[in-house]
């Protein structure tokens, strides 16, 4: 059962760093700039996960991705709902694949 | 408990544009995984442990390329260390839940739930404070869509076109986006600091595998938005 002990590698390695802050982080007195650094980190994430990746959407025409996320950012400086967002970027990627 | 029960509700709806969108990347998962010899149950098995999106296609795909276990495991272990820095921000938002809740929440952080969790609240017209409640309700709702697709898509290999998979694909990405833009457009601080995250990602990415790049570019661009932070105040 090589399969399970590779299952089983992998879903210990993936519980370890998402578990750790939730043993430590309430036992350390952190700083009123970590604080605020820790409120800052989700927007820098969500900039790293989004790009470059959104190219790879499919990997072959980076271009769907870009143009995906470009509705998707037109539909949220709209103000629309995340639903709509969403489903905005799916229909447009749907389209043009379609189109292409 | 009527209170906590709306909670859970609340999470629940929160949770199921995530659930819809990770169902047909699960599919795509699972009939990648039977491509690499993996059955069914073993499919299902390793979205029920792992639950973790990228980590899971990196490892079928190496166990497609002939990969050893060591250096699977070993991929997986350094593209989930942004985990760290979520459960971070996480469980400081969690402080007032209890020890054992803040455990079993911790399992079920992704990149989409950590945004929907981190950002919902803030600049959307849907202010949530993080309830115990709201979050299982967010959590599980997106696990039983990542785990039911898993198995789906490993029983019926093939049967989303691979169109619909790219689709939703971007609306993941969307997801993302449409939780940054309303915060980037009050904050100039979170607007660098998303930019930056991008622009240090893509170069990070000329010499950084994807699991490091993004831990390096995250550390970079929310440093540079606390100096800038500091530096007008």
């Amino acid at each position: 059962m090589n399969e399970l002990y590779l299952i089983l590698g992998m879903a210990f390695v993936t519980f370890i760093p998402r578990l750790l802050p939730s043993l430590f982080m309430d036992r350390i007195r952190f700083p009123s700039w970590f604080q605020r650094w820790l409120k800052i980190i989700p927007y820098a994430v969500l900039g790293a996960l989004i790009f470059p990746g959104i190219l790879s959407v499919a990997p072959d025409q980076p271009l769907l991705g870009l143009l995906g996320g470009l509705a998707a950012f037109l539909l949220a400086v709209w103000n629309l709902h995340i639903t709509l967002v969403m489903l905005g970027a799916v229909l447009t990627v749907l389209l043009v694949q379609y189109i292409l | 408990m009527i209170g906590s029960r709306e909670k859970i509700f609340q999470g629940i709806k929160a949770g199921s544009p995530l659930a819809l969108g990770y169902f047909p990347i699960a599919v795509a998962f699972g009939a990648l995984a039977v491509q690499a010899d993996l059955t069914w149950v073993e499919a299902t098995l390793m979205s029920i442990l792992v639950f973790a999106g990228a980590s899971q296609f990196v490892g079928v795909s190496m166990l497609l390329a002939g990969a050893g276990m060591v250096q699977i495991i070993m991929a997986t272990f350094f593209l989930n260390l942004r985990h760290l820095m979520m459960s971070m921000t996480l469980n400081h938002q969690f402080r007032s839940f209890s020890a054992r809740e803040k455990i079993a929440l911790s399992f079920g952080i992704t990149d989409e739930s950590f945004a929907v969790l981190a950002l919902g609240g803030q600049g959307g017209d849907e202010h949530q404070a993080l309830t115990p409640h709201y979050t299982a309700g967010l959590m599980i709702t997106a696990y039983l869509g990542w785990v039911s697709g898993s198995a789906f898509g490993a029983i019926f290999a093939g049967v989303i076109p691979g169109e619909i998979t790219t689709a939703m694909t971007a609306g993941l990405y969307a997801l993302f986006i449409g939780l940054l833009v309303p915060p980037i457009k009050k904050s100039p601080v979170y607007l660098t600091a998303a930019g930056a995250g991008m622009l240090f990602n893509y170069l990070a990415g000329f010499f950084l595998e994807s699991g490091w790049s993004i831990v390096l570019a995250t550390l970079c661009a929310s440093v540079l938005g606390l100096l800038i932070l500091e530096g007008s105040e």
